[in-house]
């Protein structure tokens, strides 16, 4: 077989990751290189993105592949055994070179590496930590690296990822066991949760080992996250929300990504071939940041979706909450407590922060919300400031609801 | 009037210094002129003396922050606002006032140049005698250079760069920052080997199946676009990903694998445990689709009835035996063509010992679509029948008048055609005899034309 120079691999092992939905630079601790040695630096809060594809997503990372050769043959997976899409292989070598070019052109955040599973599952583990390493003892890279690590592999050789990566994730692949058990027939859900339950305990000793010793190694100092694929299992939406409750809440996670099932070149015929529903990843999307901002529980998260567990498409999910439960509505801006406040529809978590701070002056009118939000219509119905009292909730049945745009209902269908 | 002269547009200090003489001289606002560099001198004003009485007074940290980010907007009036808002009692309490509005929001616009600039930047590596440099063309909205460039050290401190935008230029030698005069786009390199790589890498990351250019133009508006090598890229992404997407549908079966099989033994396997909607809760089991994955025919009925509740199969009751008799007598071999129904629970009312069918509603049948969607997508039959309304609206996902569409073939969604009649247990419940016979034979004839056209 002819060598594929770096960048046909670079194409074929882009290419092979973009199914993977998280790009997050976050979240890591603040790293400088001001002291003249190696190259990079990480801010403690949120990441850069550097360029957005035509698919609106955020390019902050080389996200790639080390292999996309696979001894798995997970249905879902491109990169599956029994696919015949034309494989590639970096070195570890070239992956440095190629990330460190890349960083000093200003191009990216730093690495996001994934790979198939070559060999076995601790030889796989060992070259993306190689890189890792490589980068951070031989070249002191201090931007961000994210490792994707492998379900079987030895615990020491995840610890040594943990130890140079600033995040680490595994994935959970489907959000029933069932659909694990179709469409990753050699995955299994029991040994994915034991490898987060390890890279939990890590991140939580390091973290308190830091407290103590200030020498203390960091460990995955952005924590670890996962993503599970929507639409190519039976899973309702209620199903994916209390099953991301459930990772949140045992393994302590920074994010759990929903990626909608998209469709992909020589499938396996267990699969949609169904666009992906996008819309009812972004309700998801929406769903998790009611469960992380704004308060709500798994179970009032649950209560917004329709009778069959679905998320409304032609609504976000608070709106569909609010107008379910409108006996909890209006709140009064000027007295209401801030947890009803922020389960306004249309108030986020920095309108509300301004309303509590400018109501301790003064009482606040409808026009001081309009100053504060994107849309004061949006709002209305279920606020009550000191010149406006809505007309009871219940009156206007649905409000004047946004209508469905037609192309998201087709996209669901 | 006072006349305040700053050094530069981004002179915070300056500011700081100016307000702080006014504040202690009780000289308004509206009564001082804010004048930048070499700007000709207002015609009344004089120049602020030099306060002897230095003595501070205090202000909240976040005020200095918000000033420090809104003095490098171009806004003429940003050094007056920020007086203004300085010397009002509370300050930054009320987020909701209209100058903290204003003022916010122009510290906002800032913040979001210097974030695009630390995103946007893209540095080209030129060689030098003395070794590498990286050097960069950027065209920032605001004043935000100067205030930049401690982000540029903290990640680049190692290499020798530049950053030229047409106000001022700051060059980093790997140990001080100098700066120099605004520069033009020509004085900037054009080119770097390793542009490219990171083309093909744009190119390649990008999932055809998403497109979502609304999305990436409100991150990364046009204005951008001419200084960042990927971006030429966008258009020719934008319009071949229908190709690229009908592509990957396309491709996506050519090799069916001979997995079908045990793709639909796991599927029927996965519904077992199917709780999309309440009706699992009182059905015995699911009852899933049977026949041969490579039938040609499939047929969808309504839902399992009692006897089909009990024994896990499909079209095995009353309404079953009228369906196998039709089949007959239309030439079709029950055990070439794929049944199943279109929601997999039954759903009934008890009434004393006996469980009545109840219909089941739109919510139920959308809930159950998913399984349906599957089967279909795994044996791809070149024609399915719906039998009855509730068949049909699964098939198609809105309402379907079954008298104006029964008798011909219909295009499905996805591929493959679709042929409607009515349900075999609406011939049951016919009371006329007479009427029975006749939509029992029309019931036959649409089964043969669906089967033989």
């Amino acid at each position: 077989m002819a060598q594929l120079d770096t960048r046909a691999k670079l194409e074929i092992l882009a290419d092979a990751a973009k199914y993977d939905a998280s790009c997050a630079s976050s979240g890591s601790v603040k790293r400088t290189s001001r002291d003249g040695k190696g190259i990079g630096s990480t801010d403690s809060g949120m990441g850069i993105c550097h360029a957005y594809a035509p698919d609106g997503r955020c390019i902050s990372l080389l996200k790639i592949l080390l292999t996309n050769s696979c001894i798995f043959d997970c249905h879902y997976c491109i990169n599956r055994k029994s696919s015949n899409v034309r494989r590639a292989r970096f070195t570890t070598d070239e992956v440095v070179r190629l990330t460190l070019s890349f960083y000093r052109r200003n191009y990216i955040e730093g690495l996001f590496l994934s790979s198939g599973i070559i060999g076995s599952s601790n030889y796989t583990m060992e070259q993306i930590v190689e890189v890792a390493r490589s980068l951070r003892e031989d070249h002191e890279f201090r931007g961000y690296i994210h490792l994707k690590t492998i379900p079987d592999a030895d615990p020491e050789l995840i610890h040594q990822a943990g130890l140079h990566a600033d995040r680490i994730s595994i994935n959970v692949e489907l959000p029933t066991a069932s659909g694990l058990k179709r469409l990753a027939p050699e995955k299994s859900q029991d040994r994915i949760e034991d490898a987060m339950a390890g890279m939990s305990d890590a991140i939580l000793d390091t973290a308190d080992a830091k407290k103590h010793y200030r020498s203390a190694p960091r460990f995955a100092p952005a924590g670890q996250s996962t993503q599970m694929i929507v639409g190519a299992d039976a899973a309702t939406d209620r199903d994916i929300v209390s099953r991301a409750a459930g990772l949140y809440g045992s393994f302590n996670l920074k994010r759990v990504y929903y990626s909608a099932f998209s469709p992909i070149p020589d499938a396996s015929a267990v699969l949609p071939l169904q666009r992906p529903p996008l819309m009812r990843e972004h309700r998801l999307y929406q769903s998790d940041w009611l469960m992380r901002f704004y308060g709500f529980k798994p179970g009032e998260v649950a209560d917004a979706a329709d009778d069959n567990g679905m998320m409304r498409l032609d609504i976000d999910p608070k709106l569909a909450w609010a107008l379910k439960f409108r006996g909890a509505f209006p709140v009064d801006v000027n007295t209401g407590p801030r947890e009803m406040l922020l389960r306004v529809p249309g108030l986020g978590t920095r309108a509300v922060d301004k309303i509590v701070a400018a109501r301790r002056g003064r009482r606040l009118t409808l026009a001081d919300i309009g100053r504060l939000t994107v849309s004061l219509a949006k709002v209305r119905p279920f606020l009550i400031a000191s010149d406006w009292r809505p007309v009871a909730l219940a009156d206007k049945a649905d409000l004047q609801l946004p209508k469905p745009a037609a192309k998201q209902m087709e996209l669901f269908g | 009037m006072r006349v305040i002269a700053l050094d530069a547009e981004d002179d915070f200090d300056g500011w700081r210094e100016g307000v702080r003489a006014a504040v202690q001289d009780h000289v308004a606002p509206e009564r001082i002129v804010w004048r930048v560099g070499d700007q000709p001198g207002e015609l009344f004003g004089s120049e602020a003396p030099a306060t002897a009485s230095a003595a501070n007074f205090t202000v909240p940290r976040a005020f200095v922050d918000l000033a420090r980010k809104a003095i490098l907007h171009t806004d003429r009036e940003r050094f007056a606002l920020l007086h203004t808002l300085l010397v009002r009692p509370g300050l930054l309490d009320d987020a909701a006032d209209p100058l903290v509005r204003r003022v916010e929001g122009l510290a906002r616009e800032v913040r979001r140049d210097i974030h695009k600039m630390r995103a946007f930047v893209r540095f080209r590596e030129v060689v030098e005698p003395d070794g590498a440099r990286f050097v960069a063309w950027f065209e920032p909205d605001f004043h935000i250079v100067r205030a930049n460039a401690g982000f540029f050290m903290d990640r680049f401190a190692a290499m020798r760069w530049s950053i030229l935008t047409p106000e001022v230029s700051i060059h980093w030698d790997g140990a001080t920052l100098a700066e120099g005069p605004g520069a033009t786009k020509a004085e900037a390199p054009d080119g770097d080997p390793v542009e490219a790589m990171w083309q093909s890498y744009y190119a390649a990351i990008f999932n055809p199946a998403r497109l979502k250019v609304g999305m990436m133009l409100k991150e990364m508006p046009r204005k951008y676009w001419k200084n960042m090598p990927e971006t030429a890229l966008v258009p020719q992404l934008i319009a071949g990903a229908q190709a690229r997407e009908a592509g990957m549908v396309e491709t996506a079966r050519t090799k069916a694998g001979g997995n079908i099989e045990a793709a639909w033994a796991a599927l029927r396997e996965e519904s077992m445990s199917c709780t999309r909607c309440p009706l699992h809760e009182h059905a015995t089991q699911t009852v899933f689709g049977e026949g041969p994955v490579d039938a040609a025919m499939m047929f969808v009925g309504e839902q399992p009835g009692d006897q089909e509740d009990l024994a896990g199969r499909p079209f095995v009751g009353p309404a079953g035996q009228v369906f196998d008799r039709a089949l007959t007598e239309a030439g079709i071999d029950r055990g070439t063509i794929y049944v199943t129904n279109a929601v997999k629970h039954f759903k009934f009312e008890q009434r004393g010992k006996r469980r009545i069918h109840a219909k089941p509603d739109a919510g139920e049948i959308t809930a159950c679509r998913w399984w349906i969607e599957q089967e279909r997508a795994l044996l791809r039959p070149k024609r399915t029948v719906a039998l009855g309304a509730t068949a049909a609206r699964s098939l198609f996902g809105k309402a379907v008048t079954i008298s104006r569409e029964r008798g011909r073939a219909l295009e499905l969604p996805g591929g493959g055609e679709a042929w409607i009649t009515v349900h075999p247990s609406y011939l049951l419940r016919l009371p006329d005899p007479v009427a029975r016979t006749e939509e029992y034979a029309r019931f036959v004839a649409d089964l043969k034309s669906a089967a033989h056209t």
